[in-house]
């Protein structure tokens, strides 16, 4: 009787069994780097608004402190996105009838508001808190990146939980002095570790790293 | 489904033996320790708590598991869909996104208010919170203010003008009610009628009095199912004028309470029990106060008395004539009944002993003779002025609302009534049953209802015209002192509704102006001070009118009022009407959480029974859960029997407000209806009922069995002799193993560490904190098969012990939340490391990292893990997603979850503190439970500061720690209670 089988096919087995294993293998690592890439997280990815704000044109062309829309960002969890009113404050005399500005005399006009994608989009079960971030010492452009350069909005870190962890397990790491917190471009220091160390100090910086810290 | 009682488990002397042996015990059931209590107690859910109850064959629901298994691992391709972010268009002034904003308002019960803050986010109200400033809450809320929200968002509520079925605007209706008013102007409006539930808005009683003005033949008629009949009759009795009476429970050493439930029931109850708890605990708790409570069926009163005597409805007269005689009451002769003299003396030489410090309170559902009695009482005994406070009534216009009620429908028999407009109230399914007033409202040519529900009523009546929730509009309204407040919307109407004010303007003024103007301009010119402008700001901003309680009274007593009082009769069983504590007159039908709320001492939810004695119960041959027939002068109708330790023997308690027909998707079917027995001559009972068995079994859903820590030392108490003598009694009675003894790596607290302490000697029961956890934690209800499969989700439950005689125990409450221990068996089983410490000492429940593997509810010696088995959170229905607190995670389906100290609270304070480079004070942090909690029976703060409230109470000789033996090191720990029984008297009865 003939072989039905020849010679290399014991070790084609026993490749297609390490071949299975690594397959697998590849499979998982392949669904960590997805949810981890820019097509899962949206990092990098402009977002399309229905007015198409500039903050390259408002923060590093005219030099608009973030806390004339963002008004909110001191006291509350929430930094605000600004209201029409904020808007027509300088757009009822500036660019009065410039047609891309529709959306926004629109608004005012019928009162409803405009509905802006939120780019910056932690999970429903993460509480994030802005004010206690600005007010000890963590820079807007740590988290959102270089806003003065960006024409639309985009998110600038992958905002996953090891991200955030990097942070809050060494903040001395990433502080900066608090009247630099607004300030797009800081430089820090070469001898960071010390000054951050310092920092913490003086501004009482916890590191903290309990859940219900953020999840609740 | 399987019950979890069986009938009839043991004899009725076993029962008596055991409650000898065993000091503390939950159940009827527990005491007899009969097998089938036993498996019940052994398995943490019953056998069919894991099993999917839904009618789908064990074929198909393998093939839903495989295909959701293998899609599973797909839904963590999806990207996070897109969110919208809207800004405002004009910013309102004040509004923080991301801080919560508080508005003071009122919230009305039957006409009487309770003052509140409502915590609103971004224009939702989410919660209510007490009015620290308002003398009906001091900073304290009821449980019928915690629900109030859920009504706001009910989607069962009415939601449109209709005619007959058919939708109409607002103008076609105001047409249709013009059309029928105007003909009637020429008889001077004789057939024109009002029909209102009991007025106190002083606005809208001013309204209806310019209604009659322009209509000088029309009438006016109130009713209340559950209001003060007897209070206004025996007031009249006594003092031959309507008075309101309050009374100063902080200046009273002894407390008669003659069948009344003040401490948990009824209008100014928050504050009764406030001021009642800090004479029992306050300071060294060398000078508590004193309480009797003689009563017709088991409440939280009567079980936190010093001495309870349990006695028929109709005896209770008897008991308080023979008593009122032996005080030394003038003109009365003793009932020659004979009852009792051990408990007439010992009690009548305690009051006498207590001039002036003393208070007889009698049940607002007792008779008018028992009210006028105690009047005489408290003025024999010099109390007047003193803790019995008397007011003008806070009604608008204090009326006979029977005898009112009963002119109505004579005359709409007769077709003497061509419109009918009832605004609030629901008559059709409360009002006394021999009025029959559902055929007789169809004599009447036009009928218009202003109802908040489409309910029984509405759907009765042609024109339906949906009312706006307090929360949506302006209006006024009185405390139980007269204090008033002025009442401020805080959400726009969610549906096209209109408040009665709005309505009686629109016939006043056409076209009628909004409910701001109308009340702006009724205080402007009631109040008429030049900086009106300033003191309505400041008015509604408080939450009250300054100084606007009623002034007391001083109302002398008749000279020959004893004439009057009539001996009752009594033969058979007797039945006593009751309000529910939770549901009221039916009003709150709808209301899921108060539903699922359990009862305050059978722990029932969902349903209403009859409560019988054991005794009696066995006399009958009916045991829990039986279904019968109640035949009450003929009336008959079907309910189920419930057990109920300290009945007194051949009396029912039956509760009004279930067995709705019309009230929404959550009332309808809920119990049975009481109102198919009431008479107009007895109102809140009478003898002869009869019981007849059906051969029917019906589950009822009682938590009372759930997550049972098995009898152990789980309550402690003495009397207040006993701890004078031996300070020291609870560490006698407990074991704490050295803190060294444990495999847990050790700890320091350095920072905070938050704890609690909960006082079991200030505790009455009244289930406020459950209501406000549940809508602080956005904690779902279940519904009464899921708490039948004993899957009820409280994060905070109230377990009640009963010590002694089952015919008449004490009763012990013991409020249970997660003990957050510091070695805590639920982290170290957690296969995912979901439930981990947090650096503050906080035992920290991650939602998205748990997997539904339960081992840690398993492992929790203390039960107070709760497994959401399904998806009981409503993902649907709009309305309810706005009452949430947003800055609670909303769990979903597999998902564990429990108490955390309201940990969202705690950050937040925590931000703050940070941002403002202090630390937290005192205070600062109040857990949901805590800020509800009347009697401040709930204390929480940072224990690693010993100037704390919180560790000073758990340095007091009373602290314990439930299963301290296991030396899990609980953060919650408890004050062993005290009582205070008079020595004179030996036994409880």
């Amino acid at each position: 009787m003939p072989q039905f089988f020849s010679r290399t096919a014991n070790s084609l087995a026993r490749l297609s069994l390490l071949a299975v294993v690594l397959g697998i293998a590849l499979i998982a690592w392949l669904g960590a780097m997805i949810v981890r890439s820019p097509y899962e997280t949206l990092q990098d990815v402009p977002r399309r608004q229905p007015v198409p704000f500039s903050h390259e044109h408002h923060v590093g062309g005219l030099g608009i402190d973030c806390r004339y829309c963002h008004t909110t960002v001191e006291e509350s969890s929430f930094a605000n996105i600004p209201a029409t009113k904020v808007c027509m404050n300088c757009h009822s005399q500036m660019w009065a009838v410039a047609p891309i500005l529709e959306p926004v005399r629109e608004s005012y006009r019928s009162g409803k508001s405009i509905e802006w994608t939120r780019v910056h989009d932690l999970p429903q079960f993460v509480y994030f808190n802005h004010s206690i971030h600005v007010n000890k010492g963590i820079g807007c452009e740590t988290c959102h990146g270089r806003v003065d350069r960006m024409p639309l909005i985009w998110q600038a870190q992958d905002l996953t939980m090891s991200w955030c962890l990097n942070c809050h397990r060494d903040p001395g790491m990433f502080v900066r002095p608090k009247e630099k917190v607004f300030e797009m471009g800081y430089t820090p220091p070469a001898n960071q570790r010390e000054f951050g160390r310092k920092l913490v100090k003086e501004y009482h910086i916890q590191s903290l790293t309990s859940c219900s810290t953020c999840h609740r | 489904m399987k019950t979890e009682q069986t009938r009839d488990l043991v004899p009725l002397e076993a029962l008596t033996d055991a409650a000898a042996r065993k000091r503390y015990w939950r159940s009827l059931e527990e005491l007899s320790d009969s097998p089938e209590f036993q498996e019940l107690l052994h398995t943490e859910f019953p056998p069919n708590a894991t099993e999917f109850l839904d009618e789908v064959s064990r074929r198909r629901f393998i093939q839903l598991a495989a295909a959701s298994f293998g899609l599973a691992g797909l839904t963590a391709c999806t990207r996070q869909p897109p969110e919208k972010i809207l800004p405002y268009v004009n910013p309102p002034e004040n509004a923080i996104p991301g801080h919560p904003l508080y508005f003071a308002t009122a919230v009305p019960v039957a006409g009487v208010a309770e003052g509140v803050l409502v915590e609103t986010h971004l224009g939702r109200p989410t919660k209510v919170e007490g009015n620290g400033e308002h003398p009906a809450s001091l900073g304290a809320t009821s449980v019928h203010s915690q629900a109030s929200v859920l009504d706001l968002y009910d989607p069962d509520r009415a939601k449109e003008i209709s005619h007959l079925g058919v939708w109409q605007s607002w103008e076609d209706f105001q047409l249709a009610l013009m059309q029928s008013l105007t003909p009637l102007r020429s008889g001077k409006g004789e057939r024109f009628r009002i029909l209102t539930d009991t007025v106190t808005s002083p606005s809208l009683g001013a309204q209806i009095q310019a209604v009659l003005a322009m209509f000088p033949g029309a009438k006016w008629y109130q009713y209340d199912p559950a209001g003060r009949h007897s209070a206004r009759a025996g007031a009249l009795t006594a003092f031959g004028r309507d008075v309101n009476t309050y009374y100063r429970f902080d200046k009273a050493d002894v407390v008669l309470a003659l069948d009344s439930d003040f401490l948990a029931c009824g209008p100014g109850s928050t504050r009764f029990a406030h001021d009642f708890a800090n004479r029992r605990a306050g300071g060294d708790r060398s000078n508590m106060n004193r309480l009797y409570s003689i009563e017709s069926s088991m409440t939280s009163t009567g079980g936190k008395a010093d001495h309870r005597l349990p006695l028929r409805y109709a005896e209770i007269e008897l008991f308080a004539r023979d008593l009122a005689a032996s005080l030394g009451v003038a003109g009365l002769t003793t009932s020659g009944s004979q009852n009792h003299p051990e408990w007439i003396s010992a009690v009548s030489r305690d009051l006498m002993a207590h001039r002036g410090a003393c208070v007889v309170v009698p049940g607002l559902h007792q008779s008018p003779a028992v009210h006028a009695l105690a009047h005489a009482m408290n003025s024999a005994l010099g109390n007047d002025g003193k803790t019995v406070i008397y007011t003008d009534p806070l009604e608008v216009q204090s009326t006979d609302q029977i005898a009112s009620l009963r002119e109505l429908v004579n005359d709409m028999d007769a077709g003497r009534v061509d419109v009918l407009l009832t605004l609030g109230g629901n008559p059709v399914y409360n009002a006394p049953q021999d009025f029959d007033f559902r055929a007789r409202l169809h004599k009447v040519k036009t009928t218009i209802r202003v109802g908040l529900h489409s309910d029984e009523t509405s759907v009765e009546c042609q024109w339906q015209v949906p009312e706006t929730h307090f929360m949506e509009d302006w209006g006024d309204t009185r405390a139980f002192d007269g204090t008033l407040t002025i009442q401020q919307p805080l959400i726009l109407p969610l549906y096209d509704s209109t408040s009665s004010l709005r309505l009686l303007d629109s016939i006043l003024n056409p076209p009628g102006r909004s409910s701001y103007e109308i009340v702006q301009n009724y205080w402007q010119k009631t109040n008429g001070a030049n900086n009106f402008e300033q003191w309505w700001r400041k008015s509604v901003h408080d939450g009250l009118i300054a100084d606007s309680a009623l002034p007391p009274l001083t109302p002398q007593l008749k000279t020959d009022w004893a004439q009057s009082l009539s001996s009752p009769g009594q033969q058979g069983i007797e039945l006593a009407f009751r309000p529910d504590p939770y549901l009221y007159d039916g009003r709150y039908a709808n209301n899921t959480w108060l539903q699922e709320l359990p009862q305050p001492m059978t722990k029932l939810t969902w349903d209403n029974a009859v409560h019988l004695s054991p005794a009696t119960a066995k006399q009958l041959n009916v045991g829990n859960q039986d279904r019968v027939e109640l035949n009450y002068r003929g009336n008959k109708v079907e309910a189920s029997i419930w057990i109920s330790p300290g009945q007194p023997e051949n009396s029912a308690t039956i509760h009004l407000g279930w067995g709705r027909w019309h009230s929404g998707r959550a009332g309808n079917g809920a119990g049975f209806n009481a109102y198919a027995l009431r008479p107009s001559d007895a109102l809140w009972g009478g003898s002869g009922l009869q019981i007849r068995r059906l051969d029917k079994d019906y589950p009822l859903a009682t938590t009372q069995l759930h997550q049972s820590m098995e009898g152990r030392d789980l309550i402690l108490s003495a009397t207040a002799a006993e701890y004078k003598n031996n300070p020291d009694f609870v560490s006698h009675e407990t074991k704490q193993p050295p803190k060294e003894l444990t495999l847990y790596p050790q700890w320091n607290y350095t920072g905070y560490a938050w704890g609690m302490s909960i006082d079991l000697t200030r505790c009455v029961n009244c289930s406020a904190c459950v209501v406000a956890c549940q809508a602080e934690n956005n904690i779902p209800v279940v519904g009464k098969e899921q708490v039948l499969a004993r899957r009820a989700m409280h994060w905070l439950r109230i377990d009640t012990y009963y010590e002694g005689d089952p015919a008449n125990p004490r009763a012990f409450y013991q409020p249970v939340p997660c003990m957050q221990c510091e070695n805590a068996p639920c982290e170290l089983v957690c296969p995912v490391q979901a439930t981990n410490h947090s650096s503050d000492g906080l035992n920290d429940m991650v939602y998205n990292r748990c997997v539904g593997t339960r081992y840690c509810s398993n492992n929790c010696p203390y039960k107070v893990r709760r497994f959401n088995f399904l998806l009981f959170q409503d993902w649907v229905t709009e309305q309810t997603k706005l009452q949430r607190n947003p800055d609670v995670t909303v769990r979903s389906r597999g998902v564990m979850e429990k108490c955390t100290y309201c940990v969202q609270r705690i950050r937040e304070a925590d931000i703050q503190s940070r941002v403002e480079d202090r630390f937290i004070r005192d205070g600062e942090v109040q857990t949901a439970c805590q800020q509800a909690c009347p009697t401040r029976a709930i204390v929480f703060g940072d224990i690693n500061n010993h100037d704390n409230e919180v560790a000073k109470l758990k340095s007091l000789n009373l602290n314990y720690a439930l299963l301290a033996e296991l030396n899990t090191r609980p953060r919650t720990t408890y004050l062993a209670e005290l009582r205070n029984p008079n020595p004179e008297l030996k036994s409880n009865a």
